[in-house]
Formats: structure tokens, sequence, C-alpha cells
């Protein structure tokens, strides 16, 4: 029988090598600010913002599966459930409880706990369309497609827009299934 | 609603109490956010000088914060007001709280009066970068140059800061120097200070 998935990243995040969080949250406030100089208009940084998570999120999976011990997860609630419990603690340190399941079992809510990219932040007048942490929602699409799970990351509530906490809707597209023999030599 | 987050509320973001700075995420994390935001002004500019003058800029905007948020919270709403005192500011405080360590070194120049040096043996910000050959003399320290120049201005200190690699005899990896120039203002006025 494969090891039982570990239901925590603690262990690995004590294990990581980790930074202030607070250098994190400013360099993070600065790339947003950076975006809205340049792009002007807050839905081309949304769109940028989650980009670039997006190109995070296909590197740092290979990341998350050397050092996180979790083996293949049988559906797509244990998915979200390795997510909430170990991806998230394992890089940001925090995690979320998954809620709000549809009958199918192919999409559910993150909520998260605690949320270091907020820090400091208040969002303007101007910035209202802003989602701020948009880059978050690429990092869980593009790591999730790298292992076969198109799926659309969506914030529904948000605290910089006044809800009362920060949920990501999470919705499974398609499973890919994975195409064998790989083509090494292309 | 069950699992909703522990996370408070606030009328504004002023009201919310100043966090003691123990919190941490992942190295990891933090590299793939800075490898983005060097990857995105890359496409922003024709020229390594301005690509350099990007990151300094994006570094400045953490370094203003970070002078603001230590003198609240470290040093009772007080700064350093003589230039040995904000080097030292700069070279301890601030390191330690953003790099987890004191800088390695900190130097006077020797040919300029006005010339002061914080080196680091492997600057967090490089340690993951490999600056490909046609890219010269590019030096992703130049955030961290910003972060150094966003502090001493916003204390009243301005000056021309950059960052350089310095080989070191007998290591692999060169050393990252950041190089402070100060305003004739600046050392004007540490004269009359006496």
């Amino acid at each position: 029988m494969a090891p039982l998935a570990p239901r925590s990243g603690d262990a690995v995040f004590a294990n990581v090598e980790r930074v202030n969080a607070e250098l994190f949250t400013l360099t993070y406030g600065a790339i947003v600010r950076q975006l809205l100089t340049d792009l002007e208009e807050v839905e081309e940084v949304n769109k940028q913002l989650d980009q670039m998570g997006y190109n995070i999120g296909i590197r740092l999976i290979d990341e998350f599966l050397a050092k996180s011990n979790v083996s293949r997860c049988v559906d797509f609630k244990e998915t979200a459930d390795v997510i909430a419990k170990v991806g998230l603690k394992m890089f940001l340190g925090v995690t979320a409880s998954v809620t709000n399941w549809d009958v199918d079992g192919t999409s559910c809510s993150l909520v998260l706990e605690d949320n270091p990219l907020v820090d400091f932040v208040e969002l303007p007048d101007t910035c209202q369309g802003l989602y701020y942490c948009n880059i978050l929602s690429g990092v869980i699409r593009g790591a999730l497609e790298m292992v076969s799970m198109k799926t659309e990351v969506t914030w529904v509530r948000d605290m910089l827009r006044g809800d009362d906490a920060y949920e990501l809707r999470l919705k499974l597209l398609k499973q890919v299934p994975e195409e064998y023999p790989y083509k090494d030599d292309e | 609603m069950i699992g909703a987050g522990k996370a408070k509320q606030y009328a504004n973001v002023v009201e919310k109490p100043l966090s003691k700075g123990k919190q941490e995420v992942s190295l990891s994390a933090f590299a793939l956010l800075f490898s983005e935001l060097v990857q995105y002004n890359q496409t922003q500019v024709d020229n390594i000088a301005e690509l350099e003058r990007r990151l300094e800029d994006a570094g400045y905007a953490v370094g203003a914060r970070v002078l603001e948020l230590l003198c609240h919270r470290d040093k009772g709403n007080r700064r350093e007001t003589r230039l040995l005192g904000i080097l030292s500011f700069v070279h301890s405080t601030v390191w330690k709280v953003l790099f987890g360590k004191v800088a390695d070194s900190l130097e006077k120049g020797t040919e300029h009066e006005d010339e002061y040096m914080i080196s680091e043996k492997e600057l967090l910000v490089n340690r993951f970068i490999s600056v490909p050959k046609d890219m010269g003399t590019f030096n992703c320290g130049a955030f961290a140059a910003g972060i150094v120049r966003g502090v001493l201005d916003g204390a009243g200190f301005p000056a021309v800061v950059t960052a350089h690699f310095v080989p070191v005899e007998g290591q692999l990896r060169p050393r990252t120097t950041i190089l402070i120039k100060f305003a004739e203002e600046v050392l004007r006025r540490e004269a009359k200070l006496g």
C-alpha cells in the first residue's frame, strides 16, 4: 500500500529554507504597483498577475512533488485537501480550509486562514476592480495543469474588497490523460 | 459558516495591529516571485541599464516602506540622523530583518570620502540567478541597491546606490558589493554636525 499522504505541511515547512514574510509581502507589493503603472488598466493587471502565477505554478510543482512526499491523489477532493494543508503550508506557511463542495465533487472553495500577500495593503478607489492576490490563483492553476488537471481558479471573496474572508473557487474542468510513451527526443 | 477564515476585518489598514515580523514564507516562494519580477521587467526594457533601473525602482519602494516599518516597530518612532548611524542601521537592522542576517561587511571607500560599501558573499536575491553571458555586467542586486537607496532617501540621506559583482579569489561565485555614494549635501551636513 502506498504511504498515506501527509495531512499537514508543517514538517516540510520546518525543513525548507525560509525568508521573512515581510520581504515577500513588500516585494509582491512592488510588483503590483509596477504593473499598475505600466499597464494602467486594472483588468490587464489582473491578467498579468495570473500569468505570473501560472509561470510560478508550473515550476513550483516540481519542488512540491520532490519535497512533500505526497503520492498520487485518488480524486479531486484529495487534491484540494493536499493544496490546502500541504501545498500552501509548504510555500507560504499558511493553510486553508476546503468547503462548499458541489455534488459532483469537481468544484470547491479554499478559504485562506491567513494571507501573507496582503499585509500593509489597502486598495485605493482607483483600483477597486483589482484582484490583488490574483497571482495565487495562477499558481494553483499552473501547478495543477502540470499534474494533468485543467482547472479554473477564481476569487469569490476578497477582504481587500470588503468581504469577510479570502476564498478561492477551484473548479476541475477536465483531467488530461497522460500521454505515453513520452517522446523524449522531439 | 464552516471553516470561515480566522483573519479579522478592520475598517482600514492602519487600525490593524502591526505584526511582530516573525512570520516566514519559504525561500522558494520568494525566489520564484523575484524571478517573475525580473522576467517581467525584461519584457519592458531594451537594455541592461534600464532593466537595472527598473529593479532598483522596485527595490526603492520596498526600502521606503521598510524604513517606516522598522522605525515604528523597533525604534520607537525614532530614526538615525547621523551618517554612520544610518549606515549601520542598514547593514545590521535592515539586513537582519529582510535577509535573516547582518550583511557580511560595511566599509568606507578608500578613494572617495563620500563612498561606502556593503558586501555580501551570497546576496539572497542573487542566490538562484546566473547571468547569461550576453547580459554583461547585469546584477540582480540592483533590487537590493534599490532597497538601500529607499531606506537612505527616506531617512534624509540621498545617495546613488549601485550593485556590483566582485570576484573573490578561491571562490566560484563573485560576491556582491553595494556601493553607496552620498549626495554632497549629506556630507556637508555631517561635517557641520561635527
